[in-house]
């Protein structure tokens, strides 16, 4: 919980990150993607405050004490979603695994919300993996990255016939959420990789789904919010819009932010640290503190309140996840709109 | 290096500067993705590329190498010319490729069907559409109504650097881009925006621009804190 001027936020971070991308987890003959994936990674650490960067051989693998501090005993976060990312054919163990994620997890009860994964191009094995993942970690949601490098293929999208049998088998199983990470690479690699118009697709066909957009479709934030605003099952996950773009660059900041509360609304908005590639100690403070300027440049852009700031950092992802919130971080009855 | 080589070199690197990241709607030049170049006594341009991730995007990253070779070739002066990018994970895949003139599908086997054609254009109707953002806000600022923005065309706009981009855009796409036409018109079909469509336009042209500005953003911080640190190591 963070506290500021007597208001009181619960924080649910519903994008993070347990990785390990040291050298001895790196595939041979892949080390290459491995290195360049992750310091890819370090360079969005570089847009954050200065004295939040790591160097690259903690950036590589941070303990779990490290998170702990960073996340719950510093970053004000109350619970946290893991939301694995597996590239198994560049990480031995995989990047982040729902495993490797858990077994941490279960030394701290109730702190974490444990997401899984599926692959669309693994077949009946997936099935498989995916089921025993639900029944083993309770699972309500899935991450997916569709840029993901799979025995030759570069990705896939959401449309794909076998992604369509997964989310059916998901939905089966009580998955609730679908993380949608998109990134550069998809078959067949003429097409814009970081399209979103296939999330639209599946938000309709998948109507008991709740989607939601990992930073907010970036680099397509135009396409995106277009789709947004006309599925009522579409999220706006904030990884990456508050830890790139609030410190580094404060007006496009505002400017998202402007776009982001048009189009999608403060009730669909979801705070993720995406740590660790930053800290989410300032980014919470800095949110809670941020305003929308009195530029005439922003004037046509809706303003956020402290009740939108409570939703946006915590209370829209615990309805997501059925999050208990304690009475005295709830918002007073009839809701602020 | 001879003056006349030298002469070629400004040329070369100028015409780079007729280069853009289709994304990003920007000069290589301006974006600091031009590491070096040099052309040598006998015309060999050499251009050596490099760009804000091990992972940008290889359609795009594509089209900036192939874009950079045409131009140099077309420089008086460039006899031939090598575009190596670097410090990219299908940087040899591309350099290849367009050093064989081979074109998109047939330098990634089997992972595209089509050229980048259809891409670029996609691309360029963002940056109509952000353009468009551009040249109408300080004139409703001024108090242009939205439906005198679509009675407006682009003659009766005044001069700026913005219109003349916008005009540009528009061009390349094959849309009216001379006095005549209407300041508003749809990017794909280049018709004037119907009256009730024009506030929901112009919103899209705002979002698209933010949009754009936000990717750039984070893709030149991004670049600075990659090479910074490189620059640093090899110093």
């Amino acid at each position: 919980m963070y506290e500021k001027n007597g208001e009181k936020y619960f924080i649910v971070d519903s994008h993070m990150h347990y990785w390990n991308a040291a050298p001895d987890n790196w595939v041979p003959g892949a080390e290459q993607y491995a290195k360049g994936w992750i310091e890819c990674f370090h360079a969005y650490q570089g847009l954050g405050p200065k004295e939040t960067h790591w160097p690259i051989e903690k950036f590589q693998k941070y303990s779990e004490d490290d998170l702990m501090k960073d996340v719950f005993e510093d970053g004000y976060v109350d619970v946290a979603v893991f939301q694995p990312t597996y590239l198994k054919e560049w990480y031995k163990e995989g990047f982040n695994t729902t495993e490797r994620n858990a077994l941490m997890g279960e030394r701290h009860p109730g702190k974490f919300v444990y997401n899984t994964r599926f692959d669309p191009r693994d077949g009946d094995a997936g099935i498989e993996e995916l089921k025993r993942n639900v029944e083993r970690f309770g699972s309500r949601g899935v991450k997916l990255y569709t840029a993901e490098w799979n025995a030759g293929s570069r990705g896939y999208k959401l449309t794909d016939p076998a992604a369509y049998r997964f989310l059916e088998v998901a939905q089966g199983l009580g998955i609730k959420n679908i993380h949608v990470h998109k990134g550069p690479t998809i078959w067949p690699l003429d097409k814009d990789a970081f399209d979103v118009s296939d999330v639209d697709h599946a938000a309709t066909d998948f109507q008991e789904l709740n989607f939601i957009v990992e930073h907010v479709g970036l680099p397509r934030i135009e396409d995106f919010c277009f789709m947004a605003t006309q599925e009522p099952n579409v999220y706006a996950g904030l990884a990456v819009v508050i830890g790139g773009l609030m410190h580094a660059r404060p007006k496009f900041f505002a400017k998202v932010m402007g776009e982001l509360l048009f189009w999608v609304g403060e009730d669909k908005m979801t705070f993720g640290s995406d740590y660790a590639i930053w800290e989410p100690k300032w980014q919470v403070e800095g949110f809670v503190d941020w305003e929308m300027p009195n530029d005439p440049e922003f004037s046509d852009y809706p303003r956020l309140t402290t009740a939108g700031k409570k939703k946006i950092l915590g209370l829209n992802a615990a309805r997501l996840y059925d999050i208990k919130v304690p009475d005295e971080c709830q918002l007073p009855e009839p809701a602020v709109a | 290096m001879t003056t006349a080589a030298t002469d070629v070199t400004s040329a070369a690197y100028a015409a780079l500067g007729s280069v853009r990241d289709p994304e990003l709607d920007e000069p290589i030049t301006d974006l600091g993705f031009v590491a070096s170049c040099t052309v040598s006594c006998d015309g060999r341009a050499r251009v050596r590329l490099r760009l804000p991730t091990y992972f940008c995007a290889p359609n795009f990253a594509f089209l900036m190498v192939a874009d950079a070779y045409d131009a140099l070739v077309a420089t008086p002066g460039v006899l031939a010319a090598e575009v190596e990018l670097e410090d990219h994970f299908a940087s040899d895949a591309i350099n290849a490729g367009v050093a064989a003139q081979a074109g998109f599908v047939a330098s990634f086997d089997g992972e595209a069907v089509a050229e980048l054609g259809d891409l670029r254009a996609q691309f360029l109707r963002k940056a109509v559409m952000a353009g468009t953002d551009q040249v109408c806000r300080p004139l409703a600022a001024a108090g242009a109504t939205p439906q005198r923005l679509r009675a407006m065309t682009l003659g009766d706009v005044p001069p700026s650097g913005e219109l003349d981009r916008l005009r540009q855009r528009r061009a390349e796409l094959g849309l009216p881009a001379g006095d005549a036409a209407p300041l508003l018109i749809d990017p794909v079909s280049g018709e004037r925006i119907a009256a009730e469509a024009v506030p929901l336009h112009l919103r899209r042209a705002r979002v698209t621009r933010a949009g754009i500005e936000a990717n750039t953003s984070i893709c030149s911080g991004m670049f600075g804190f990659r090479y910074a640190n490189h620059d640093r190591e090899v110093s």
